[in-house]
């Protein structure tokens, strides 16, 4: 029996097609009250995850746990979760008013009583106005608020979001990301969100669990992943890395002094089966490498090419024995002062515990 | 409106347009105009008149005519229903029911009918009311048209049905309706404009049988199109110009109700 105090407990969950698996004894645990997040690249099974709690797929193996109760084999609609729908599935037929009292009627509400509360979703997500109109009259934000709202009325135990925010352009899909999260904080409601986005995760999750090839990479706080990635697929998926090849020489209680194949040394946190000899991966993120002007550092390169993205500019180095290194520089009159001509002699200064040990 | 790859810049497209046009129009129109004609000829032109009207309804074949449009009307309004409950039914399976063996087969077997001859129907239908003892009449009729009306109803209903993603359904089922209730509030409110049109198009083509009900009608059971034969076998008279007119009234509010229909769909 896992602890109560859980929204939701998956415990080695396996989701099969035929000979395909889709998903490999995926065993996580939602908190009560947390905003949870399932990233990964498509067909990672993020999907069929979030499918398998609200009832419409199957759980070939294991059991899913609602705030203790065992549903996996209850039919949706005696689940007390609502899905928000990637493409909305607002019914057509029906008024925006209509389409949010649903849910409330097919769970027993009087029309009154249903309509009370439909009423006060709508005010929530900002449309009470347009109540009496139909799905096809309202623009794709606004359809978006209303599958929120809809699916946010019968106050479901977990609110379950699949790639909301993906049919929306970059503007709104920005303003919505706060609303979401401001919403969940006013309702309480226990939300789990499924993108491909990681920069969504990032920004709305009080937790991410990182998903690839049907199996859970990392789960951790959006920091933590992003700081601490435990493996190279984690450390690639979330925002932007290098990744190194490195011999560990020496391991010192917590400290590993990692050796690159061009001789260069590096100091990381030794993680559990480091020991000297081991080949590993280390991942060091462009923002925590700086360029200087050329001296007589060991850490020196020649710059490959410059690309302007913005808010940063992106240096590619090449060091000795061939090793390239991808530097961020912020775009500001202090960060542009550091940036060279293509075909420049540089040195690079990586921060201390910038590099990170990765299990694989 | 006419950009360069607009239809009405080729060449010929006026000409070709008005043939077509005059070739399936003019006959429809003549006989339109002609059942107002006041001469017992149906081709001189006496005068405008409403007699032919007045004798389909009081004359002396009026009893023969009378009784075969309550045999049309009913039969037609009950094999459209029938065909239109089994065709949504067969819909829901074959859109809605997965992958199941014999899908492809099922599929075929409905829509089989619409490229059998319809004499090779007709002849079939009959052995089997014969080889089953089952005395030809009303029923008979009645039994052969919702066969036959089935796959006309099907088409309109699946097509609809497969433009509707199962998620709406999904939602319904996520916002706590029973599969029951999900179909009932949901899928089937979202199929009613091809459940429309199928019924229709099942209603003018039980209506407007003539092969398969000849052959399997009764001795003295008649339909508005055997009733017409069994007139126009005895000479063309005006009156049935009269009729043919009603029955395209009929078939242009049909069509007009499931225009409608459409657009009130595609405007919400």
């Amino acid at each position: 029996m896992p602890e109560s105090r859980n929204a939701i407990d998956v415990r080695n969950a396996v989701k099969r097609y035929g000979s395909f698996t889709a998903l490999q004894s995926i065993t996580l645990s939602i908190r009560d009250n947390e905003f949870f997040t399932l990233l990964g690249p498509s067909g990672c099974g993020k999907t069929t995850l979030l499918r398998m709690i609200a009832g419409f797929e199957e759980v070939t193996e294991g059991e899913i746990f609602l705030f203790g109760d065992e549903i996996e084999n209850l039919p949706p609609h005696q689940r007390p979760v609502n899905t928000v729908f990637q493409n909305y599935a607002l019914f057509p037929h029906m008024t925006i008013e209509q389409n949010v009292m649903f849910g409330l009627e097919m769970r027993g509400s009087s029309k009154e009583a249903a309509r009370r509360k439909a009423g006060e979703m709508l005010e929530l997500v900002q449309l009470a106005q347009f109540s009496a109109r139909k799905p096809s009259q309202l623009s794709g934000g606004q359809q978006q608020r209303v599958a929120l709202a809809r699916a946010l009325a019968p106050e479901p135990k977990v609110l379950l979001l699949d790639e909301p925010l993906s049919a929306l352009d970059l503007k709104l899909r920005q303003a919505m990301r706060s609303e979401l999260k401001s919403i969940q904080r006013e309702t309480g409601i226990t939300f789990t969100f499924v993108t491909h986005d990681q920069e969504e995760a990032l920004t709305m999750s009080d937790r991410i669990a990182v998903m690839s090839a049907g199996r859970l990479q990392q789960l951790g706080e959006a920091r933590d992943i992003y700081e601490r990635p435990v493996n190279r697929f984690v450390a690639d998926f979330i925002g932007e890395t290098n990744l190194l090849e490195a011999n560990v020489e020496e391991v010192d209680s917590t400290v590993a002094t990692c050796r690159l194949a061009n001789g260069l040394t590096l100091e990381c946190d030794a993680i559990g089966n480091a020991r000297p000899g081991a080949d590993v991966h280390l991942s060091i993120r462009p923002e925590r490498v700086t360029l200087v002007g050329a001296s007589g550092d060991p850490w020196q390169g020649t710059v490959k090419e410059n690309v302007f993205i913005g808010t940063d500019v992106q240096t590619v180095v090449q060091l000795q024995g061939g090793i390239e290194l991808t530097v961020r520089t912020q775009n500001s009159a202090a960060g542009v002062a550091t940036i060279f001509d293509p075909g420049t002699e540089v040195a690079v200064g990586v921060e201390a515990g910038a590099a990170r040990m990765l299990e694989d | 409106m006419s950009a360069r790859g607009d239809v009405r810049t080729y060449s010929g497209f006026r000409a070709m347009t008005l043939l077509c046009l005059v070739v399936l129009y003019s006959p429809l129109i003549i006989v339109t105009i002609y059942s107002f004609n006041a001469s017992r000829s149906i081709t001189v032109w006496e005068g405008l008149s409403l007699q032919w009207y007045a004798d389909v309804f009081w004359g002396p074949e009026s009893g023969k005519f009378k009784q075969a449009a309550v045999n049309s009307f009913s039969i037609a309004l009950i094999a459209a229903t029938m065909s239109t409950a089994i065709a949504t039914s067969a819909a829901t399976g074959i859109v809605r029911g997965g992958r199941f063996r014999l899908r492809t087969a099922s599929l075929g077997l409905i829509s089989l009918p619409l490229m059998v001859p319809e004499i090779v129907t007709a002849v079939a239908t009959l052995i089997f009311f014969n080889f089953i003892g089952f005395t030809r009449g009303y029923l008979t009729i009645l039994v052969a048209h919702i066969a036959f009306c089935i796959p006309f109803a099907y088409l309109p209903i699946q097509a609809r049905m497969q433009g509707i993603e199962d998620t709406f359904e999904q939602a319904a089922q996520d916002l706590y309706a029973t599969k029951a209730q999900a179909f009932r509030r949901v899928l089937l409110p979202m199929m009613m404009p091809g459940i429309i049109a199928g019924f229709l198009l099942a209603f003018i083509v039980s209506l407007d049988d003539f092969i398969i009900t000849n052959f399997v009608k009764g001795a003295g059971v008649e339909t508005l199109p055997t009733a017409i034969f069994g007139s126009v076998k005895q000479g063309i008279k005006p009156n049935i110009m009269a009729i043919s007119t009603m029955l395209l009234v009929v078939s242009i509010a049909m069509v007009t109700i499931s225009y409608v229909v459409s657009k009130k769909d595609s405007s919400t």
